[in-house]
C-alpha cells in the first residue's frame, strides 16, 4: 500500500501546484480535460506493455492490487500528477517570461496594471 | 530484440506526439529553453521519488527488456521516460490549446 499512499499524496501535490503555489489552475480550464484522456490513452497502452511483458514488476506488497490493462491503478494517478505537474511548470514558464517583457508582447504589462483614478502617486 | 522494449516503447509514445510540431505548427521544439526547463524541474522530482521508490523494492526492472545502460540505480529507459512523457504532454496540450481557439 505505501506506493498507493505515496501516490496519492503525488496528486495532492500536483493539484497544490497548479492551483496554489504556480496558480496556473489547468485543473479548472478546458483544454487540459480535452489533452489529459488522450494522453491516458497512450499511458494505458504504454504501461500495458511495460507491465504486461514484465518490464517493470511490482512488489505486491506496495500495490492495492487493482489492475488496469495489466498496470496498477497506481500507475494511473503517478501519470496523473507527472502530466499535471509538466503542464503547470509549462505554462508557468511561458507566464513568467511575458511578464519579463518580452519583446512581441509589449503593451502586456501597461495593461495588466491600470491607473485607479484619482489616486495620485 | 528483447532488449529494446522498453525503448522502442517510448519510440512509440515519440512518435506519436512529435508530429504536431511540424503539422500543426505548435511551437513547442521551438521553445526548446522553456521545454527544457520544465522537462528537468519536473524529472527532478519524479526520478527521486523513483530512485526512491526502487531503493524501497517497491519495483525492479527486468534486464532481459532494457539495453543495459544505467544511471545510478535506474535504467537509462527509465530515466528517458520522464523525459519523453512531459515532452509528449506539453506537445499535446499545446496542439489542443491551438485547435480550441481556432
Amino acid at each position: 500500500m505505501s506506493y498507493s499512499v505515496s501516490v496519492l499524496l503525488g496528486v495532492l501535490a500536483a493539484v497544490l501546484l497548479d492551483v496554489a503555489v504556480l496558480r496556473t489552475r489547468l485543473v479548472s480550464g478546458v483544454a487540459f480535460w480535452v489533452v489529459y484522456p488522450i494522453v491516458l490513452g497512450f499511458q494505458l497502452a504504454a504501461n500495458g506493455v511495460l507491465t504486461g511483458v514484465g518490464v517493470v514488476r511490482y512488489a505486491p506488497s506496495v500495490i492495492l492490487g487493482v489492475r488496469l490493462a495489466y498496470a496498477p491503478v497506481e500507475d494511473l494517478a503517478f501519470g496523473f500528477a507527472l502530466v499535471l505537474s509538466t503542464l503547470s511548470v509549462w505554462v508557468w514558464l511561458g507566464r513568467l517570461s511575458l511578464r519579463d517583457g518580452s519583446p512581441r508582447r509589449p503593451a502586456v504589462r501597461g495593461r495588466r496594471r491600470p491607473r485607479v483614478p484619482g489616486r495620485r502617486p | 530484440m528483447r532488449h529494446l522494449t522498453y525503448l522502442a516503447v517510448l519510440a512509440g509514445c515519440l512518435a506519436g506526439a512529435l508530429w504536431l510540431e511540424p503539422v500543426l505548427r505548435v511551437g513547442v521544439l521551438r521553445r526548446w529553453r522553456r521545454l527544457l526547463l520544465t522537462v528537468a524541474l519536473v524529472a527532478a522530482g519524479f526520478l527521486a521519488w523513483d530512485v526512491a521508490a526502487v531503493a524501497a523494492g517497491w519495483w525492479s526492472f527486468s534486464r532481459s527488456y532494457l539495453v543495459g545502460l544505467f544511471v545510478g540505480p535506474l535504467p537509462v529507459e527509465e530515466v528517458l521516460f520522464f523525459v519523453v512523457v512531459p515532452v509528449c504532454a506539453v506537445l499535446g496540450f499545446e496542439a489542443v490549446r491551438k485547435v480550441l481557439r481556432r
